[in-house]
């Protein structure tokens, strides 16, 4: 039953960006011009790094600061396997149309990029997680920089010049069939008995081993799954965009998917939606002001923090909230208490 | 053989040797009691068996394997369940989700199972949230599944706390002062649950408890350590009356 209605609900999520996009973009704004369209790209884009971070931060309870190195491998590798291997896939698949191949290079790109942030995830996840404390963060902040340095100096993806000639594979289809593909991933997760194991290591590690729960393999799955779906997003977004540079990856892009998801609720996966998008949006409306980005960005913060530390949606489902509501309303009518009163009296402690 | 042996078992932090050479071991069964004074090593040795440190030195055999060392997960898989001093609970979960934690380590749905959701994810799922829902009901905590954790009144955490335990399936239970905080009503309940618990689910309890009445009442046999180190064993009506017990607990003032 719950199934049926998660499918529901994302395929009608589905439906109105699909109704958005020929009503308000194809009848609209497209025709004045694909700057609409990329904001919806670019939506989608942070959709996928919001959510997939939120896997770890916010779920897991980790702190990583280095998504951005992540969505870099991603973006790299698969532009990389397009770029020099692209012929080649083509040939293979030469009996394909046109859009078949194009499809076979794309998947094959998005593969190798899940592969590489995987095993990225891998290498920076085991050492750090295995130790208590906020390692994560220190060697995730770490991570990014390095990979940023790292491929300033590989001359084969273009190093500070940037990488160009990438092939325009992806489109509004690819990028919201992630966008599907990651909430299904982390709210399934989430609603199955991983999801109970990563919020109890959340909420108290002790407890969590006490249980049974491998805390330092738990903690490794979110982050790598984390790391795999923020590669996947940088395959699309290198192959839409078309080139790639080192600026787009800096430890401010990070920054910026944490507040994404600070924003909508830690935990959350409405929230990290919602985050994604209002960090995508905001700033092209208030274009003039972009040089004070991060200090907006850092007041917003804190504001947050002070006045609604749990973000705009909280730590409940939203729909969870609305089905709590509408029992209560049923109850109401049915004049059946929606509690039981406690058993206990005393509250003391 | 004894289902729990500790055979001088030590643990030291850096310059203070918290427990020093401690041997006692419990039967299959047993309702066992460890007491002492304030800051006498007793939750360190509740630590020490359920892996959260390793002993200095000794050994601690489960069903006469050594766990000293091994990870905690690994001990609470091979049957060995905890309760906390300071109660530790999943807040922001539900009652029900909190002893449905560790149905995880039971579960055979992987990663991938747990996305696609066939139809044996949903069996298994159903199969452990009714056995979660049984279990509750045997604490009088099945009308409160979907409550937070959190907004428990106290003595419901202390009992969530053992039912969560007692979901791992163990063959051991340890529960670190149960009835504190407790009324006497509570604790006269408590008592009662307890041995209910070892008679119905086939465990032997190892508790760490400072309510005297509550011990005295409810162990058959319990272990005395003053600083570390053990000091008399036996049952109740023999601890009562050593010497060196009373000493150690009216004071050498
Ligand atoms: N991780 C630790 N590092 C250093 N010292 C510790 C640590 N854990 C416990 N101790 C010390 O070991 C001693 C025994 O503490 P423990 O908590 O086991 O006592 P206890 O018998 O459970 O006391 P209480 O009845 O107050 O709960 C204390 O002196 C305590 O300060
Ligand atoms: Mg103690």
């Amino acid at each position: 039953m719950k199934r049926i209605f998660f499918v529901l609900s994302t395929l009608s999520l589905l439906g109105l960006l699909q109704w958005g996009v020929t009503t308000l973009l194809l009848d609209g704004p497209i025709r004045q011009g694909p700057y609409y369209y990329q904001i919806l790209i670019l939506a989608g884009i942070n959709i996928v790094l919001a959510v997939s971070l939120n896997l770890t931060n916010g779920i897991a309870g980790q702190f990583s600061i280095g998504h951005a190195g992540f969505f870099a491998v991603g973006a790299y590798m698969a532009a990389s396997v397009s770029y020099y291997a692209g012929p080649a896939i083509r040939g293979l698949v030469g009996f394909l149309p046109l859009a078949g191949q194009d499809a076979a290079v794309l998947l094959l790109a998005l593969a190798a990029a899940a592969l590489a942030t995987a095993l990225a995830g891998l290498l920076v996840g085991i050492p750090s997680l295995r130790l208590r404390g906020d390692y994560l963060a220190i060697v995730t902040l770490g991570f990014g920089e390095i990979i940023r340095v790292l491929i300033l100096n590989i001359d084969a993806v273009g190093g500070a010049r940037g990488f160009s000639g990438i092939p325009k594979l992806s489109n509004f289809f690819w990028v919201y069939l992630l966008v599907a593909a990651v909430i299904a991933t982390v709210g399934n997760l989430l609603r199955s008995s991983y999801g109970r194991a990563f919020i109890a290591i959340r909420e108290n590690e002790i407890a969590a081993q006490a249980m049974g729960i491998d805390v330092t393999r738990h903690k490794v799955l979110a982050f790598v799954i984390s790391s795999m779906f923020a590669g996947m997003a940088g395959c699309l977004f290198g192959h839409y965009t078309m080139y790639l540079h080192t600026n787009s990856f800096t430890f401010v892009k990070s920054f910026e998917i944490i507040i994404m998801i600070a924003i909508g609720g830690l935990g959350s996966i409405e929230g990290a939606v919602l985050g994604a998008v209002l960090l995508t949006v905001l700033p092209e409306a208030f274009r003039g002001f972009e040089s004070y980005r991060m200090i907006i960005y850092s007041l917003a913060l804190i504001l947050i923090m002070i006045y609604r530390p749990q973000g705009i949606l909280g730590q409940a489902s939203v729909l969870k909230r609305l089905g709590a509501r509408m029992a209560a309303r049923r109850s109401a009518q049915g004049n059946v208490p929606v509690t039981a009163p406690a058993a206990d009296g005393g509250n003391g402690g | 053989m004894a289902l729990l042996r500790l055979q001088n078992a030590t643990i030291r932090f850096g310059g203070l040797l918290a427990v020093k050479d401690l041997c006692f071991a419990i039967e299959e069964g047993e309702l066992f009691g460890l007491i002492g004074p304030n800051g006498a090593g007793k939750t360190t040795v509740f630590n020490m068996i359920t892996g959260v440190y390793s002993p200095t030195s000794g050994a601690i055999l489960f069903d006469g394997k050594p766990i000293h060392g091994k990870a905690p997960h690994v001990i609470a898989a091979s049957g060995i369940a905890r309760t906390f001093q300071n109660i530790r609970l999943f807040t922001s979960m539900s009652v029900l989700e909190n002893v449905l934690v560790s149905a995880h380590m039971r579960s055979s749905q992987g990663v991938l199972a747990s996305v696609f959701r066939g139809p044996a994810f949903h069996r298994e799922e159903t199969a452990h949230r009714e056995e979660a829902m049984r279990l509750l009901a045997l604490f009088q905590l099945d009308k409160l599944a979907d409550e937070a954790a959190s907004s428990l009144p106290y003595g419901s955490q202390r009992r969530l706390e053992i039912a969560r335990a007692l979901a791992t399936k163990p063959r051991l239970l340890l529960l670190d002062e149960p009835a504190a905080g407790m009324n006497p009503q509570e604790a006269a309940d408590l008592m009662r649950l307890i041995r209910r618990i070892r008679d119905e689910f086939k465990v032997s309890i190892l508790l760490v408890e400072h309510n005297m009445k509550v011990v005295m009442g409810v162990c058959e046999r319990i272990q005395v350590v003053v600083h570390g180190e053990g000091i008399a064993m036996g049952a109740p009506a023999e601890i009562r009356k050593d010497a060196k017990v009373i000493e150690a607990y009216l004071g050498r003032e």
